[in-house]
């Protein structure tokens, strides 16, 4: 046995692991969490088909009638907001891992790891994101049947709006789901904040018709550059009110808004439990 | 070479006191809003110690816990782990620790071989050295023929022994186990146990470990006994019982309180009463006891000589009973 001196060991530093490795340690362990639960996979291949199914046969012959914005047939109206009611459930809703984490004490072993804290974020904003955008994009092989045929730059272009509103409200819901304990309370955030954000965000009337305060709200609501951008990709010649770089550079701004939240509420140590 | 330090004497057979300061606790303060869970807590763990903390539930024991394993910081004092302080170092003392939590900390949906990939993930290893060590943890642990099986499907003591191979992945210099032993049947206890004195004596691992268990502080080279967010006691368990000096009688009476009272006078020494009983301190208990029931005849409902145990040194040091459930026999 080697013997010791009564000095402290000279310790090279090797202070963090990098942020790649374990961002994609989480990412890649909430993806297998997923397809090894039957059910969740079976919801988002299923749910995305049948939501179109019954509002397109209810909504179709509903407001057949003069009741459509501009031109459009309402139902195709409605398919870019639909898509983004698809993905901002998904997204929020992938992050009730965060709080089984931590209740089941998961979140204990990540939290002492020498991890930078935007590696945790970032992989379980990932997988979140993952999980809805394959939603998403799910829901978008319905494009051609409401008339939609996209070009493959365009087409690009939508995966990658899809990927970050994914990214955003993949965000929002890690944001509000880190100092939680509790589904029940992330279940009543959502009803009580989330419905009304979709709700005003132009998937079921345009911006254009909306009068003043409600129109404030509605510009002021990062779901509208979502819904606005999907929709002058997917139907080029109908009215908007934004153009497509100014909708991107919104939804930008605002994930890099969220992902900063995220990050500052994980990173700030104090003298309450971390987990 | 480090000069033997005066509170080592007593521990012959170790050489402790050579041993670097791997642990340094110094009048660490922590409250929880108003409510105040340490208050002033101090001590210094060498390298290669087995280390117990032993305390009644809210003793402050998993405080200080959390304050090491960096999961918050404490209101005031400080606390360093191989030279890194908790508050202002957590990354790089994060890299020295291992932990194994009380609550489960393994994902019971991935197997252990992916359980254990994942955490080695998190400490920046990968590749095939990272493919090694979660072999050879698994080996050391008993879980090799069960690696691709999901935790899930694993017996209570197994997932306990996937936590430790966990914890301990990434070799770190220091282990640090919140009540390991919890749920755990005797058998799997003592594995346990006999593990942790393993990693001290063969990879010179300086363990700390949080119990309320009396017999697992036993098995401490050193210990902590905390109260109310205190350190009543330090030493090596051996020298803490020593203290008391002799033995331990224990004296059931119809009334304790005057018989106490009268023991006092009779015999000048201290006699306690606590939740009912008349509790003495005394060598040579067993003479001690002819004297004591001559004296009193028919006042004595029963009475018992021990050696002192933890729990004696505890009452000694705070007054009370380790376990305070027994109100209802104290309000007799």
């Amino acid at each position: 046995m080697v013997t010791q001196t009564a000095t402290l060991p000279v310790q090279v530093a090797p202070i963090s692991s990098g942020i790649v490795l374990p961002a994609f340690t989480l990412w890649w362990r909430e993806i297998v969490r997923f397809y090894r639960q039957r059910s969740r996979v079976v919801g988002v291949i299923v749910s995305p088909l049948l939501f179109w199914l019954v509002i397109g046969a209810g909504f179709g012959t509903s407001f057949r009638a003069g009741n459509s914005p501009g031109q459009q047939h309402y139902l195709d109206y409605f398919y870019p907001g639909a898509l983004i009611m698809i993905v901002l459930f998904t997204s929020i809703f992938a992050m009730m891992s965060l709080i089984e984490d931590r209740k089941e004490g998961f979140l204990l072993s990540v939290m002492v790891a020498p991890v930078p804290r935007s590696a945790i974020v970032l992989g379980k904003v990932l997988g979140g994101t993952t999980l809805a955008a394959i939603q998403g994009l799910i829901f978008l092989a319905f494009a051609p049947f409401v008339g939609v045929h996209l070009g493959i730059i365009d087409f690009l272009l939508v995966v990658f709006v899809v990927f970050l509103v994914s990214f955003a409200l993949t965000s929002l819901g890690f944001a509000i789901a880190w100092p939680m304990d509790s589904t029940q309370a992330f279940h009543a955030i959502i009803n009580l904040f989330l419905i009304p954000l979709w709700l005003l965000s132009g998937a079921l009337f345009p911006l254009a018709g909306a009068s003043g305060w409600l129109r404030l709200v509605m510009r002021l609501n990062p779901l509208t550059y979502g819904v606005e951008a999907l929709r002058v990709l997917l139907y080029p010649e109908s009215p908007t009110v934004l153009p497509l770089p100014a909708s991107i550079g919104m939804l930008a701004l605002f994930t890099i808004f969220m992902f900063g939240l995220c990050f500052f509420r994980v990173n700030r140590r104090t003298t309450r439990p971390a987990a | 070479m480090a000069s033997k330090t005066p509170f080592a004497v007593a521990s012959s057979e170790t050489d402790l006191a050579v041993e670097p300061v791997i642990i340094s606790v110094r009048d660490v303060v922590h409250r929880y809003g108003d409510r105040a869970a340490l208050n002033g807590v101090s001590f210094d763990v060498r390298r290669a110690e087995l280390f117990g903390l032993l305390g009644p539930n809210g003793s402050g024991k998993t405080t200080l816990f959390r304050i090491l394993s960096t999961l918050m910081i404490p209101v005031g004092g400080r606390a360093e782990i191989m030279g890194f302080d908790v508050a202002r170092d957590p990354n790089g003392l994060r890299r020295q620790i291992g932990v194994v939590f009380q609550a489960q900390s393994i994902d019971v949906k991935l197997t252990a071989a992916e359980n254990l990939w994942h955490q080695g993930h998190l400490y920046g290893l990968h590749g095939a050295s990272l493919k090694s060590r979660i072999a050879e943890m698994l080996g050391r642990v008993g879980l090799a023929d069960r690696a691709n099986e999901k935790a899930e499907t694993f017996s209570g003591g197994m997932q306990r022994r996937l936590e430790l191979a966990k914890g301990l992945l990434h070799h770190p210099s220091v282990l640090l186990l919140d009540e390991p032993t919890t749920g755990l049947d005797p058998g799997a206890r003592r594995d346990l146990w006999q593990y942790l004195a393993i990693l001290r004596d063969e990879e010179r691992v300086t363990v700390i470990v949080t119990t309320h268990l009396m017999e697992e502080a036993e098995r401490c080279d050193r210990l902590a006994i905390l109260n109310q967010g205190k350190v009543v006691a330090l030493g090596t368990p051996d020298d803490l019982k020593h203290e008391i000096g002799g033995d331990v009688i224990v004296l059931d009476a119809k009334n304790p309180d005057s018989l106490a009272e009268r023991i006092r006078a009779r015999f000048n020494l201290e006699a306690q009463v606590l939740h009912g009983q008349v509790r003495i301190e005394r060598e040579n208990g067993h003479r001690f006891i002819t004297d004591v029931v001559e004296a009193f005849p028919g006042e004595i409902e029963s009475i018992s000589v021990s050696k002192p145990t933890l729990e004696d040194v505890f009452i000694r040091r705070t007054g009370h009973r380790f376990w305070t459930g027994g109100e209802d026999e104290a309000g007799k």
